[in-house]
């Protein structure tokens, strides 16, 4: 790809994952419109999931998934190392996700849960940042791979990189959905951070707050809203601690 | 000449999580060959402990970014017959839709992304961008065909939205399912220039016999429930899938293996094609028949061409799925239903094989204890018992080090893993 008749220097990416599903890094693979010529502005070196080649010379480093093994802190640690920007992608990087509901059990307990008699390796579920520096941050369970698309866009031609601060509201109401809070749904679009297009509300079901606090969220409101339609603290607690999402704002709920 | 390999793949790229090959052969002998995976596991038996029962489909769709779509119907078939909810025939046929989107999906990932470079003697489908754009094209159409439908019928392809407890939480429009229609009848020809494609290929000639293990068809191929059935004969109902599975830790892997009659099974698209090859619709039976594929085959590269079958047959019952959904005009797709205590088993095919969730549900409506057994973890112990059979055979045709590595990583592929799936 030429430009004003220069060859640019491409970004070297790698991709990343720990504890997780991988379903962050298929988000890459699964823009299939623009796939190609996403592909023109980058240079992959180290893809495990797509790819065989393992370079090791890399600018940006996309990390999926939490950290849960003693291995996975000394692998990340070698990655900061290697990588001029590091990324997290996805809400078990941001945030530990999904994984840290293993947290609030005895660990010992989850193990003979799982595995009986036999001894298994883990460690209580930690998020990317508990570890090291982390550059930029990009929620989502799964990430948008639209966002993540335009956000590598920008951080390779140097263009700013900017997260909604709004809330998932916002979106929700630009593409005319019914809210689903009058529907009897417990949802925390009002106090979650949009950049999704309210993909969870759109299909009519909760949002479950995976990309994190907006700015200024008010849970109090939202819980004082949610108990006048008849839901119980717990369910909410359920719904407001299912990715670990906001755990530094419930510290200080009032 | 006396032949020594020391072959050590360290997390096999290529797949979906992590996983290590190891052979050594000294002198001609095989010493040892191991299939391990190493992956970080995440508990999600003990998180699913305490939670709601609706939330368990959402959770449990996190264990696979791949297969989130079957995961979550599994999920929702173990707790609507553990608490004895009938769905409508309309939800029903929406979520089989949204399945079949995800078979699609996941089937042209792995034979276009994941599997083709090998077939092409490259590192992954991006230098293929330049050396084979018109497959890449191809590829990329009907994949993009496949999230679509996902994301049309389920909310969002990864992770999906609209499949709830009693059945679906919204419809598509009469529109969106019409072009959708059009959509999958006029990419048909890209799955035809796939099977010239496959024609021109040829895959690894390697056969150990082994029992393939899936869902018994009754008047249809089988997706969704059902009794379970195996090549050398067994048939259990949904309910005894312990029995079927048979789970045993061996202590240099983290995901655990099974086993039915034999030392090993498969389960997958291949044992689906040998149990219920004729249930399949005429045009994916020529299909089969050009690439050579017939039950009961026993060679795991051919995995990779049962999958183009299946995606074939996955398009054209939908086709004839969205006629009975615009025909029908969604009267109901959603059924009330009052949360009781009780114990349900959901056994559903995903692209890797058959997957089964159970669950007890207190009476609260919370889960009390679970169950999952993921098709990778069916097929771990037939990757470990095959690798040996092929080293031994590569062996003594004279092969060196690098062709035996390379077909060792090509037969894990073949099986699609699905490894944090299987590590869950």
């Amino acid at each position: 790809m030429e430009y004003l008749g220069i060859e640019p220097k491409k970004a070297r990416i790698g991709v990343f994952d720990f504890t997780c599903c991988e379903g962050c890094e298929l988000q890459l693979a699964n823009k299939e419109d623009s796939l190609v010529d996403f592909l023109a502005l980058v240079e992959v070196v180290n893809f495990r999931e797509v790819s065989s080649d393992r370079g090791q010379d890399y600018d940006i480093a996309l990390i999926e998934g939490s950290i849960s093994r003693e291995d996975e802190v000394e692998r990340l640690k070698q990655i900061r190392e290697k990588a001029k920007i590091l990324v997290t992608l996805g809400t078990c990087a941001c945030f530990g996700g999904v994984n840290s509901i293993k947290n609030r059990f005895d660990i010992d307990d989850v193990v003979s849960e799982v595995y009986g008699k036999n001894k298994v390796e883990t460690l209580p579920v930690r998020k990317v940042s508990d570890i090291v520096k982390v550059d930029l941050a990009i929620p989502g369970c799964p990430v948008s791979k639209s966002e993540v698309e335009r956000i590598v866009v920008n951080l390779v031609t140097g263009a700013a990189v900017n997260l909604p601060k709004y809330p998932v509201c916002v979106e929700c109401k630009q593409k005319g959905n019914t809210c689903v809070v009058d529907l009897g749904e417990i949802c925390l679009g009002p106090v979650t951070r949009a950049g999704c297009d309210a993909a969870c509300p759109t299909g009519k079901t909760g949002c479950l707050g995976c990309r994190g606090a907006a700015e200024d969220a008010n849970f109090d409101s939202l819980r004082e809203i949610l108990r006048e339609k008849g839901h119980s603290d717990e369910a909410i607690d359920e719904r407001l601690r299912f990715y670990n999402a906001f755990s530094e704002e419930l510290k200080n709920e009032g | 000449m006396k032949v020594n390999m020391n072959i050590d793949v360290h997390h096999l790229t290529r797949v979906e999580g992590h996983g290590n090959i190891h052979v050594v052969v000294k002198d001609g002998e095989l010493i040892d060959a191991k299939w391990a995976v190493v992956e970080t596991p995440r508990f999600f038996e003990a998180m699913l402990r305490g939670r709601p029962h609706e939330l368990a489909p959402t959770l449990t769709s996190r264990i696979c970014g791949i297969c989130s779509i079957g995961h979550t119907l599994a999920s929702l078939r173990a707790v609507e017959r553990a608490m004895g909810v009938d769905i409508p025939d309309d939800a029903k046929m929406l979520r089989l839709l949204a399945k079949h989107g995800e078979t699609l999906q996941s089937h042209l990932l792995h034979v276009f992304f994941l599997a083709a470079p090998d077939f092409l003697g490259v590192d992954s489908v991006i230098p293929l961008i330049e050396s084979h754009p018109d497959v890449v094209g191809l590829a990329v159409r009907l994949k993009g065909l496949a999230n679509d439908m996902c994301d049309i019928i389920a909310g969002r392809t990864t992770h999906p939205v609209s499949l709830v407890v009693g059945g679906v939480n919204k419809v598509p429009t009469k529109k969106e399912l019409e072009t959708l229609k059009q959509r999958i009848q006029d990419r048909l020809a890209d799955v035809a220039t796939t099977v010239e494609v496959f024609k021109t290929l040829s895959l690894p000639d390697f056969v150990r016999e082994t029992e393939f293990v899936s869902l018994k068809g009754e008047n249809s191929y089988p997706w969704i429930g059902g009794d379970l059935v195996s090549t050398d004969g067994v048939v259990k109902p949904e309910d005894d899938y312990r029995a079927m599975t048979n789970e045993y830790k061996v202590d240099w892997t983290t995901s655990k293996f099974a086993k039915l009659s034999r030392e090993s099974f498969a389960a997958g698209a291949l044992a689906r094609f040998n149990n219920n090859y004729k249930f399949l619709c005429d045009a994916a039976k020529q299909t089969a028949e050009v690439l050579g594929l017939a039950p009961v085959n026993h060679n795991p590269y051919m995995n990779n061409v049962a999958q183009i079958i299946e995606c074939q047959h996955v398009m054209i019952e939908s086709i004839e799925m969205i006629d009975k959904l615009l025909a029908n005009g969604f009267k109901d797709i959603r059924s009330d239903y009052t949360p009781k205590a009780g114990k349900g088993v959901g056994a559903v095919e995903v692209p890797r094989g058959i997957l089964y969730h159970e669950y007890e549900i207190d009476d609260h409506g919370k889960i009390a204890k679970a169950n999952c057994i993921i098709p990778t973890t069916q097929n771990n112990a037939n990757i470990h018992y095959d690798l040996a059979e092929l080293v031994k055979q590569q062996v003594k045709l004279g092969k060196s080090d690098k062709e035996v590595e390379l077909l060792c990583e090509m037969l894990v592929r073949a099986y699609d893993p699905c490894i944090s799936c299987s590590v869950h």
